[in-house]
């Protein structure tokens, strides 16, 4: 697993990622390994890169996706930002839908890359955003190539393809527990699928927001959203409800103890494996770093103002 | 003296689906502790011991609260107070 790989395209650098073992955060369960996959090392800096550009060569492939469409998907972030790193290295069009309370770095990074933003309502958040995107698909279906990471069977299979096995790979039949978090499920499902597959049974968990209006930006509160088509909530061993407070703070923890700067869904993920790593004691963990702390939404000065 | 304060969807079932309500109080505290009266369960999540949760965002008009005097900024008839989420979701 080498990072210093030569490549002929950024698309080549997507996938690989290091594995790394929490030593810190994990003192009061010295039996058991806890290992983070650190996603972050993508080039569009989170766990996205992967369904996106799945998504992106599954449509190309079959002709869904060509070059005089637009690819239209409703994001609050990431997934954006990997669309539009791609669409720009192998030549689509790339619109997104984002509630327009995103942080600012998001807008500016996705702007960068050439990709066209379409505002939706901060009060409805991400559901929001998927309605607003479904509008225009409607009106326009000529126009525009749907990704629609919520429903794509694409997203989950980047991480069968991908995620699950490399974890494989990377700590071999160890792997006792599976933890990740719900956004729109394709981690949690992809993953978990592979792991399901392994000779010997591995213990997946789902981590979710407590409460409907929570804080762990990328992650869904299921009963109170539109349930994602690709989420079946029976794949998953077990589902674990994680406090917003529990997960910010394990982010910052994860910061100064460990030297990762993460986003507070990883800090949820991570308080959720250390939650299973407490309950058996000895064994081994896998979680997910979906991505870093400096993409985060703050509440800065110069970001106050929001244009209803 | 009624204050307008908007609601956002995750919140709305706790508000009778309501995207706004009218709420009564001289600052955000008084607003808040009204709205915990006709819509019992608003307040924790809106708040800890410690003020305004981290991760929920309470706006006068377009002014955060945490830039103005938090819970104690004064309030006038006429304003319009938003609760928004921090962060936008999946």
């Amino acid at each position: 697993m080498s990072r210093s790989r030569r490549m002929g395209s950024i698309v080549d650098a997507v996938g690989n990622t290091p594995l790394l073992r929490l030593r810190k955060v994990t003192a009061d369960t010295p039996d058991v390994k806890v290992y983070l996959k650190l996603e972050y090392t993508n080039p569009g800096g989170s766990v996205k890169d992967r369904p996106a550009l799945q998504i992106m060569r599954d449509a190309i492939a079959d002709g869904r996706l060509t070059k005089d469409k637009i690819l239209l998907d409703a994001t609050s972030g990431n997934t954006g930002v990997a669309y539009s790193i791609y669409g720009a290295a192998l030549g689509y069009r790339v619109a997104l839908v984002m509630p327009s309370n995103v942080s600012q770095a998001r807008k500016d990074i996705t702007q960068a890359f050439g990709t066209e933003l379409i505002p939706s309502d901060p009060m409805e958040g991400s559901d929001g955003a998927i309605r607003l995107a479904r509008e225009l698909i409607e009106e326009e279906p000529e126009k525009y190539f749907y990704a629609d990471q919520y429903r794509n069977p694409s997203n989950p299979r980047a991480h069968y393809l991908g995620t699950g096995v490399e974890i494989l790979e990377q700590v071999g039949d160890e792997i006792t527990h599976f933890v990740a978090g719900l956004g729109t499920s394709g981690t949690c499902m992809g993953t978990t699928r592979r792991l399901h597959d392994h000779s010997r049974p591995i213990h997946c968990v789902a981590v979710e927001p407590a409460e409907a209006m929570h804080g762990l930006e990328g992650m869904k509160h299921m009963a109170s959203s539109i349930v994602p088509e690709i989420y079946d909530p029976k794949l998953p061993d077990e589902h674990m409800p994680v406090g917003t407070e529990d997960g910010w703070d394990m982010a910052d923890r994860l910061a100064e103890e460990e030297g990762i700067h993460v986003g507070h869904s990883t800090g949820a993920n991570v308080f959720g494996a250390l939650e299973v790593a407490k309950r058996i004691g000895k064994g081994c963990v896998v979680t997910i770093a979906c991505d870093r702390g400096d993409r985060y939404f703050a509440p800065m000065r110069w970001e106050k103002h929001y244009e209803w | 003296m009624a204050i307008t304060v908007r609601i956002p969807t995750p919140l709305r079932t706790l508000t009778e689906g309501k995207d706004e309500v009218e709420a009564k109080g001289s600052n955000i505290r008084e607003i808040i502790d009204d709205l915990e009266g006709n819509y019992p369960g608003l307040k924790e999540r809106l708040c800890d011991d410690k003020g305004v949760r981290r991760f929920v965002n309470i706006y006068q008009n377009e002014e955060d609260i945490r830039f103005l005097d938090s819970l104690d900024t004064a309030v006038k008839d006429g304003d319009s107070i938003s609760i928004v989420p921090a962060i936008a979701g999946g």
